[in-house]
């Protein structure tokens, strides 16, 4: 990169927040999947007014940006294939003011989203959004992509936690949206328009989020079935009985047995799926009365074994455990491929048996886990990266997985987003006025195409 | 690009199996400290993988990262694949000292470390420093404050020092108080005799009066965890060797140290010459005998103190005892004896203390914002005692309270179990 745009940024950030050695450009090439290009410059930005001149500098220069934070996507949004400045927020990790009257936090986009919720829990208040990588994600990036996560279920998603955004945009100037607001309706939902863009339509610089109160009991429950089938029928059957949980995760046997070589916590092996269900609410006889019913619908559907956690500990270990999934699949293959389909609920069972049928037809293992109680589901493609044979038929079984979701009514991605890894199927999942709709306001936000060119939409 | 053929690289497995998942990050007190990928256990994995494979220079600063890493080995721990950061940047400075080796090294982790009468002679001047009365001089007369930053810091790290090393004046046969029940063997680590002396003269005081007959081999020499803290694997293999043959001369059941870093180094023996046929069963029978002190008291009867201490106490987690070791509650269960003493937990015990062996005086800043976390903790339970069985930590403890004007004494566990073993009451 060009020594005086180099130079003009160490003014605009100081020395230590521009890094430019071969390495420290190749940790910043990555996220959270297996692609890789390197950026030309790291910038760290430590606040909104310094976001908001490096953009400016990248606008004129027509410099790509590519806006991350702590690089555990999913599907390669953050990965800097053109180049440019990757601008890592990470440093931007202030709690600006946690209102207690107005249930409101106003934070700043690197916030890692587990110290957000260690710090509102200590005040009664509670931020429900729970990726799975709450201690190694942030706020900006979870607003990025709209993170999900198993709460989701009965709380929502992080784009229902958004009150108000500062945003900088394409040619550097600082948009302010919504305020400590539940009910506005003045203008376009700005705060939705940005919530899942992807840093596309402009840098996410804080966020004013909103909270509830803490539920103050909670009781989880380990379920067992020793067939797939069951387990997802239950799913069903639980939320038809009027009982919402927080949580109803499924976890498929292979899912469970690289927990279990991982963490050692005793999980049952000779099971084919378990379904995590956990109630709660702030009055203590009714969770458990949940938790009991639910207990009683998984007996009738075939059930194995229920086993409620005891106390703290041994919930905190089941969740540990479920957190654990996804990476702990690396212990049976180098690589895996790690898709989000969401499905309307009812037809769980049938995209499980559908899952089920492009793995023995192409002899890779699909493992099966995720969020089934919102029907969004986590299937898992094991291969070895270094077998061009292997490979191909990852790229067919993917494909295959995404047109089993459209067929099933459903879509590409519930939580991860659409990044590089899912443009060539955007255009069956949206149909051409979607898109074009969306180009054009891509293009009316970010004319010269600086903001992550080459992101979300297709070729 | 790596020479190809005599150089002996890391497993592969340490490094392709990587799904840059991320999780490391929260965990990392490097990462904590900078917030950039480059100074996260995943970044050094990243650059271990890409140098190896050609992809990045083995460049001085590829190898500076490796060297930024604590190996406090919270990311080991907590890697769902079973990749271990922290040794990964261990074994690149191993790489790096085979391609580029230098001479330094050589001097210092194989002329001096392990020679013992060397490092005694060596430190000679720190004992006068105290003995001499210039350090208690020195803070009479304010004249700390006139040393420049860095080394105000380091003399701050010096415990009390003994007027001579332990090695010099405790016994190679120390009797068990009545019937001896136990032939334990007592490996005496550099830091421990030089600086920590009256420490483990009370490790060997306490083993003693609960049945142990304490044999201490003199010629030991230092566990080797400087040398491979530095890329010198083959040097440790050196004296690993010489250290195992001295305890199958001793003839003891147990191998005990208070040394956290000595132990976790010692038990990791059988790992370190598996591949060499003619030590790998010695090694593996020696480091399965080792012991952490306070591991081998909790497996024995143990005699109630009789005295009382009347104070606040916390406990900080050495790395190389909880993680390197799995021992941590065992030093918690031990202080609890104590009557009158109230245990308080340290938030975040098991986080490094930012002293990593020698990470003070190579790596200053970083140290110093690592062990502010520490000491900010230590404040807030208001305790009067800090106890940790490490001497890194115990040093670096010492500098956190010093830097923070904190009053609190740092201790080891047994030093306060040995004390109310004496029966005094105290308050």
């Amino acid at each position: 990169m060009d020594k005086n745009i180099i130079a003009q940024l160490e003014k605009i950030t100081g020395k230590d927040g521009v890094l430019t050695t071969p390495e420290d450009l190749s940790v910043y090439g990555y996220d959270g999947t297996f692609e890789d290009h390197r950026p030309d410059v790291v910038v760290l930005p430590r606040t909104t007014e310094q976001v908001s001149q490096i953009v400016m500098l990248a606008a004129r220069e027509r410099i790509p940006v590519v806006t991350r934070g702590m690089g555990s996507g999913l599907a390669a949004a953050s990965v800097p294939f053109q180049g440019g400045i990757a601008l890592a927020m990470t440093r931007m990790n202030r709690i600006l003011e946690i209102d207690e009257v107005n249930a409101t936090a106003h934070v700043e986009a690197g916030v890692v989203t587990a110290d957000l919720q260690t710090a509102v829990e200590k005040l009664g208040l509670f931020y429900p959004p729970d990726p799975s990588s709450i201690r190694h994600s942030t706020i900006g990036g979870n607003i990025a992509c709209n993170a999900g996560g198993p709460r989701c279920l009965k709380y929502g998603v992080t784009g229902d936690y958004i009150l108000g955004l500062t945003i900088v945009l394409a040619d550097g100037r600082i948009l302010h949206t919504g305020g400590k607001l539940i009910k506005d309706v003045v203008g376009y939902d700005l705060n939705a328009l940005f919530t899942g863009s992807e840093g596309t339509l402009g840098v996410i610089t804080e966020a004013l989020l909103r909270l509830t109160a803490r539920p103050k009991f909670a009781r989880t429950a380990l379920v067992e079935f020793a067939a797939l089938e069951d387990a997802s029928r239950t799913v069903n059957a639980i939320l038809s009985a009027g009982i919402v949980p927080a949580t109803l995760e499924l976890m498929d046997e292979t899912a469970i047995a690289c927990i279990e070589e991982a963490l050692h916590l005793g999980l049952p092996l000779d099971v084919e799926a378990t379904l995590l269900i956990e109630t709660d609410g702030a009055d203590e006889a009714s969770v458990v009365r949940e938790i009991e019913a639910v207990a009683n619908i998984c007996q009738e559907t075939g059930a194995r074994r229920v086993k409620v956690a005891k106390d703290e500990s041994e919930r905190a270990k089941l969740w540990q455990a479920r957190r654990s999934v996804s990476p702990a699949l690396a212990r049976k293959a180098p690589n895996k491929l790690g898709e989000d389909i969401t499905v309307p609920r009812s037809t769980i069972p049938e995209a499980v048996r559908r899952l089920k049928a492009i793995s023995a037809r192409y002899g890779l293992p699909i493992v099966i886990f995720g969020h089934a109680g919102d029907g969004n589901l986590h299937p898992n493609i094991l291969f070895d990266k270094r077998d061009p044979e292997q490979w191909a038929k990852v790229e067919q079984m993917a494909a295959e997985e995404f047109a089993l979701a459209l067929e099933l009514g459903g879509t590409l991605s519930g939580e991860h987003g659409v990044g590089s890894l899912k443009r060539p199927y955007m255009q069956k999942a949206l149909g051409p006025v979607s898109l074009e709709v969306q180009k054009r306001i891509k293009a009316a936000l970010d004319p010269v195409n600086i903001l992550n060119p080459g992101k979300v939409f297709p070729d | 690009m790596l020479p190809s053929g005599s150089v002996s690289k890391p497993s592969k497995d340490q490094y392709l199996n990587c799904i840059r998942c991320g999780l490391c990050l929260a965990v990392c007190p490097t990462y904590r400290e900078y917030l950039s990928e480059t100074t996260s256990p995943r970044g050094r994995v990243a650059l271990a993988r890409k140098g190896l494979e050609g992809e990045l220079e083995l460049s001085p600063n590829l190898a500076r990262q490796m060297y930024a890493c604590f190996d406090c080995m919270a990311c080991n721990d907590l890697c769902p694949v079973g990749i271990r950061p922290a040794d990964l940047a261990l074994e690149m400075r191993h790489v790096q000292e085979q391609i580029q080796p230098a001479a330094w090294k050589d001097a210092l982790f194989g002329g001096l470390i392990p020679k013992p009468g060397r490092m005694e002679f060596a430190t000679l001047p720190l004992r006068l420093y105290e003995q001499l009365g210039l350090r208690r001089l020195v803070y009479a007369l304010g004249l700390r404050k006139l040393f420049p930053g860095k080394i105000r810091d380091l003399e701050a790290m010096l415990p009390q020092l003994p007027q001579r090393p332990l090695r010099q004046v405790l016994p190679e046969v120390t009797q068990a108080t009545g019937e001896t029940r136990y032939r334990v063997g007592f490996f005496l680590g550099c830091a421990q005799s030089l600086m920590f002396a009256e420490e483990s003269a009370a490790s060997v005081r306490v083993l003693a009066r609960n049945g142990c007959t304490v044999i201490t081999p003199k010629e030991t020499v230092c566990c080797g965890m400087p040398a491979l803290g530095y890329g010198r694997e083959d040097l440790v293999q050196e004296q690993a060797r010489h250290n195992i043959e001295l305890f199958e001369r001793a003839d003891v059941e147990i191998i005990v140290t208070d040394c956290a870093t000595c132990g976790s180094t010692l038990k990791d023996y059988g790992k370190l010459l598996a591949d060499d046929p003619a030590w790998a069963a010695r090694a593996a029978a020696f480091s399965a005998r080792v012991r952490d002190v306070s591991e081998f008291l909790l497996t024995i009867p143990l005699e109630k103190p009789r005295g009382r201490l009347e104070a606040l106490v916390t406990y900080h987690d050495p790395c190389h005892l909880r993680r390197g070791q799995g021992v941590w509650k065992q030093p918690r269960e031990l202080l609890k004896m104590i009557d009158g003493l109230e245990f308080v937990e340290l938030p975040e015990a098991d986080w490094c203390c930012g002293s990593a062996g020698s990470q003070l005086i190579t790596h200053y800043e970083t140290s110093l914002k690592v062990l502010k976390r520490k000491a900010d903790n230590i404040a807030s339970t208001q305790a009067d005692y800090i106890a940790s069985g490490c001497p890194g930590c115990q040093m670096q403890l010492n500098v956190g309270m010093r830097r923070q004007g904190l009053d609190v004494q740092v201790v080891h566990p047994i030093a306060l179990l040995d004390r109310a073993y004496n029966g005094k009451k105290e308050k």
